[in-house]
């Protein structure tokens, strides 16, 4: 819950709402962008950016390389499985 | 210090480590006592014990594991509450997984659900609206828990929620809030502190400026502290530095992810959504003034705690349970009576053996019987 994981964004599917979806590790996913969206960033724009992801939000965009090292720390701890494994098996139906 | 090879980067954890051993050598309280500093966070906490810091470090440096994992501070009374509505017919209880493990007075959310109950384990609270969507005749309850990482997220769920017109989702909210809980902490009469390593995530929404008080007025050193092992090295490096040249400053080592000012988009969901409640209960703490928020009037139809009858009783801790004075730092997880035997991570007894942020379930998960156990136990002060 308090470390978060590094993920992708790769597309926009709701500019409204402000979701979209990252890649984690392979998984894709929808989260919301609300936190990094401002005047300087439109959520357009955010395609592309690594960002740190806590219970499905972008809270704060991190360069490519910083995401791979906490990626790679994070899968060393075991916590990149747990979050994954959490995602998948998250009950939305 | 086999150990250090792990590191990403093993040449710069030498010279921290020796850096550090010179800065101890300057720094007067360690010739009475080790240096007491408090890692606040419960996501540094299990990095220390993953990494072994705590062995690596000069032995007049300790670690004081502060009350930073939100699970494990949750008090009886609030898990039954929650227990209580998720056993309400018409109500899918939604929550992270480690909260499905804590126990309340009777049972914990595993159980309820294995009698019958609906609990179902979400990743986030956008998953538990999406249940609500698609369940339009039952309420859907998200149990909202954490510091102020988390609380964005359930606030703009809520906003969320109330632009699309959903009646039937509420959270019942357990959110707690970081800077009161670290100032009891500075004026619990039976805890010394030399220093602190400030959360890093926690920090990410709310900058670093809330901590000047730590500073300036208990004229302790704060450092905001990064994930990686070497950040902590480095945090603690920078905190002793600060410790050796008489100063007291809010530092900030995690500068990659926190700004001095927060997350001003986070922050206005927050004060948009919460307000302060008067106190709040924590487990092994007692009541902590301001320590908690509750959902605000103008968004009653999203609170659980307004849309549902709840017990609402004030239960004790279990009276074999020390996890009070583990938080505090009055003695270590392994000193515990009931460490390792009634309480293990497969069968908690105490909330601090719940989630791997716990400070006991870190001790049990990465040997706890060296060392540590030879030095003697902090005395209160």
């Amino acid at each position: 819950m308090c470390l978060g994981i590094p993920g992708q964004i790769v597309e926009i599917s709701n500019v409204e709402h402000k979701l979209a979806i990252v890649n984690v590790g392979g998984v894709r996913r929808e989260v919301n962008i609300a936190c990094i969206v401002d005047k300087e960033h439109s959520p357009g724009s955010c395609v592309g950016d690594w960002v740190l992801i806590h219970v499905g939000f972008a809270m704060s965009r991190i360069d490519e390389k910083e995401a791979k090292r906490t990626i790679e720390l994070l899968t060393e701890m075991g916590e990149v499985q747990t979050e994954i494994q959490a995602m998948r098996q998250s009950n939305t139906s | 210090m086999k150990f250090v090879d792990e590191f990403r980067d093993p040449q710069k954890a030498r010279i921290l480590l020796q850096e550090i051993e010179g800065l101890v050598k300057r720094i007067p309280i360690c010739l009475d006592r080790p240096i007491w500093i408090m890692e606040v966070c419960g996501g540094h906490t299990h990095t220390i014990f993953r990494y072994g810091l705590n062995k690596m470090l000069p032995k007049e440096v300790e670690f004081i594991h502060g009350p930073g994992c939100p699970v494990c501070v949750l008090p009886r009374g609030r898990v039954d509450d929650c227990i209580a509505l998720a056993e309400r017919a018409e109500v899918i209880m939604t929550t992270f997984g480690d909260a499905m493990r804590v126990t309340g007075s009777k049972k914990n959310l595993l159980q309820a659900k294995a009698e019958g109950a609906d609990v179902r384990m979400v990743y986030s609270p956008l998953d538990a609206l999406n249940l609500a969507r698609v369940n339009p005749d039952r309420e859907v309850v998200f149990f909202g828990l954490g510091f102020e990482t988390t609380m964005p997220s359930t606030a703009l769920t809520i906003l969320q929620a109330k632009q699309e017109g959903i009646k039937n989702f509420s959270i019942f909210c357990n959110h707690i809030t970081i800077i009161p809980t670290i100032k009891a902490i500075l004026d619990s009469p039976d805890l010394q502190l030399d220093g602190f390593l400030g959360p890093g995530h926690v920090s990410m929404v709310i900058g670093t400026k809330p901590y000047s008080f730590i500073a300036d007025y208990y004229r302790r050193p704060i450092t905001i502290a990064g994930f990686e092992p070497l950040d902590i090295l480095q945090s603690v490096w920078m905190v002793l530095k600060q410790l050796a040249e008489g100063r007291c400053e809010v530092e900030n080592q995690y500068t990659r992810i926190v700004p001095p000012d927060g997350n001003t988009q986070s922050l206005e969901a927050i004060q948009e959504v919460f307000e302060l409640r008067e106190f709040f209960e924590w487990r092994g703490l007692g009541s902590i003034d301001h320590s908690g928020v509750r959902v605000r009037e103008e968004f009653s139809a999203f609170d659980a705690e307004r849309k549902f009858p709840l017990p609402n009783l004030k239960i004790a801790d279990p009276t074999s349970c020390q996890c009070g004075e583990v938080l505090k730092g009055v003695i270590k997880p392994s000193q515990c009576k009931v460490f390792g035997t009634a309480c293990t991570p497969q069968n908690p007894l105490g909330a601090l053996m719940v989630s791997t942020e716990g400070a006991c379930a870190a001790y049990y998960n990465y040997g706890w019987i060296p060392e540590e156990d030879l030095h003697p136990a902090r005395s209160p002060v």
